[in-house]
């Protein structure tokens, strides 16, 4: 089970799209797995076979544990298809960039032995019990309870049937509308439901949300407080903010998009992201993982942007060496993120790997955010809204367009100083707009 | 196109964006953005859908008037 962000303990395999024998190649989605925040396809990075699936689908594991062997092109055994550190030798196959950031403070959530056997017993799928337990694990009561309710609600998997294949999306809108996947028709690749399938199946009047999206809510609002009370105690931060005049961004935008078609323009946030991206190449003190009392800079930027999920849930997936994107590769990126953080889909190597996030609430309203760095990143850009305001220069008095930047530093890793050098270089980079 | 039409427009274009937003819970005077928490992005798409159904160009100098349901309406239902 791959650690996809510093605040994630367990995760469910919700579903494999791999089966023994099957060849498997670099970057191929895997499985998917759904954690407190959303669900993430699990991509794998050595190319193979796959020889055995050794976590079921529906099983919630810790963060570590082996999901799957692989056998290598270049081996005859099977290997364990799990994170391993990033230093290990080229025998370890792992699904997903390891980020060392498993959380060490929490416990991981798993099942008893003797919880699972009850289960077993009783006929409950623990898959579909929502758990009481510390951590939200499943605990005997809850099986109990399980096995007490309707058949059909807790013993589906227990029949033997096998439901047709689902996209997650698919799954997601069912769960979201209330449809029964089971009576489904899929008429989508293999027979699989997809989104027509599900939106056809929707009764016409809509059940109200089910409660299960709202534990999640929950779940994920813990979650992210948990790792933020984390970076608080353990991060000594240190703040600083800077007024960056646009008024040259703004005009080389509005230029830019006179001759663009509504779906290629851009906006002011892209310019900031990569402005951003470029300093943080130039100040590798903010770029990079603090594990183990040591400061490891990334060679490359993956830029983390926060986005929030609506529900009051926020997740921070990367844009992979955003430093080396176009503005219009870089946009187009960051439209599909949005999109697929809001429909719950997101792959693996996003979530786990982001070496810097920022954050724009100004959109919002705000004038200015000031972040709470996610560990082990050592560093957090935020930017408030672009609003006119009065500005001096040689003696004259203008109005122009503003944004307040702020960053939040690890002062482990660097100080008042360097963080100062990182906000200017953001600023400089944001005056000729034409060469981001 | 009539007004229910353009505000059907509307809605099936925010649905993949906001898929909770209700466009009836936006009063009059408020800009959809405010009402229903959409980003610069979020509205870039909103437009790029608008633009998209109708084929029109809707430039940026027109992004004032698409940001409230009036305007938005009004825009969508007079000729161009």
């Amino acid at each position: 089970m791959p650690s996809l962000g510093a605040d994630m303990d367990a995760g469910t395999v919700t579903h494999w799209l791999v089966k023994p024998g099957d060849a498997v190649q670099r970057g191929d989605i895997v499985a998917v797995v759904q954690t407190d925040k959303s669900d993430i396809e699990v991509e794998i990075f050595e190319n193979g076979t796959i020889d055995e699936l050794v976590v079921p689908e529906g099983e919630r594991v810790p963060v570590g544990a082996v999901l799957a062997r692989v056998r290598s092109v270049t081996s005859a055994g099977g290997r364990p298809l799990a994170p391993e550190p990033p230093a290990a030798a080229p025998v370890a196959v792992a699904v997903a960039a390891p980020t060392g950031a498993s959380s060490a403070t929490h416990g991981p959530v798993v099942e008893s032995p003797l919880v699972r056997h009850l289960a077993e017993s009783l006929g409950v799928d623990l898959a579909i019990v929502t758990g009481s337990g510390l951590g939200g694990s499943v605990t005997r009561a809850d099986v109990e309870r399980a096995a007490k309710a309707p058949r059909k609600e807790t013993a589906r998997s227990g029949t033997g049937e096998r439901r047709a294949p689902s996209s997650p999306y698919a799954r997601r809108l069912a769960e979201e509308l209330g449809v029964d996947l089971d009576v489904v028709t899929g008429t989508g690749p293999g027979g699989s439901v997809v989104e027509r399938d599900v939106r056809r199946a929707t009764p016409v009047t809509a059940p109200a949300p089910r409660p299960t999206s709202e534990d999640r809510q929950r779940a994920m609002q813990r979650t992210i407080g948990a790792l933020m009370a984390r970076s608080k105690r353990e991060v000594p931060h240190y703040y600083l903010d800077t007024t960056i005049d646009l008024s040259a961004a703004a005009a080389w935008l509005e230029e830019a998009n006179l001759e663009r078609p509504v779906a290629q323009r851009l906006v002011m946030a892209t310019l900031l992201f990569k402005a951003t991206a470029r300093a943080v190449a130039r100040v590798p003190e903010m770029n990079g993982f603090y594990v183990d009392g040591q400061f490891t800079p990334s060679a490359s930027v993956h830029l983390g942007i926060a986005i929030s999920q609506r529900s009051g849930g926020l997740i921070a997936p990367a844009i992979h060496d955003a430093e080396r994107l176009s503005l219009d590769e870089l946009m187009s990126r960051v439209k599909d993120l949005v999109m697929r953080a809001r429909t719950g889909v997101l792959r693996s190597s996003e979530m786990s790997d982001p070496t810097i996030t920022v954050t724009s609430l100004g959109d919002l309203g705000v004038d200015s955010v000031l972040g709470v760095i996610y560990p082990p990143q050592v560093a957090m850009v935020g930017f408030g809204r672009v609003r006119e305001q009065p500005w001096a220069q040689a003696g004259q008095l203008d109005v122009r367009p503003c944004v307040v930047a702020t960053l939040s530093g690890d002062h482990r890793v660097s100080d008042g100083m360097r963080g100062s050098h990182f906000l200017t270089e953001i600023d400089h980079l944001l005056q000729e707009p034409e060469k981001l | 196109m009539t007004s229910d039409e353009a505000r059907d427009l509307m809605r099936s274009v925010l649905r993949p964006i906001a898929p909770e937003a209700n466009l009836d819970d936006v009063v009059e005077g408020e800009t959809i953005q405010e009402a229903l928490d959409l980003d610069s992005i979020d509205f870039l798409q909103f437009v790029t859908g608008l633009a998209e159904a109708t084929g029109l160009a809707m430039p940026e100098r027109d992004y004032a008037q698409l940001s409230t349901v009036e305007g938005c309406v009004q825009y969508l239902t007079s000729p161009h």
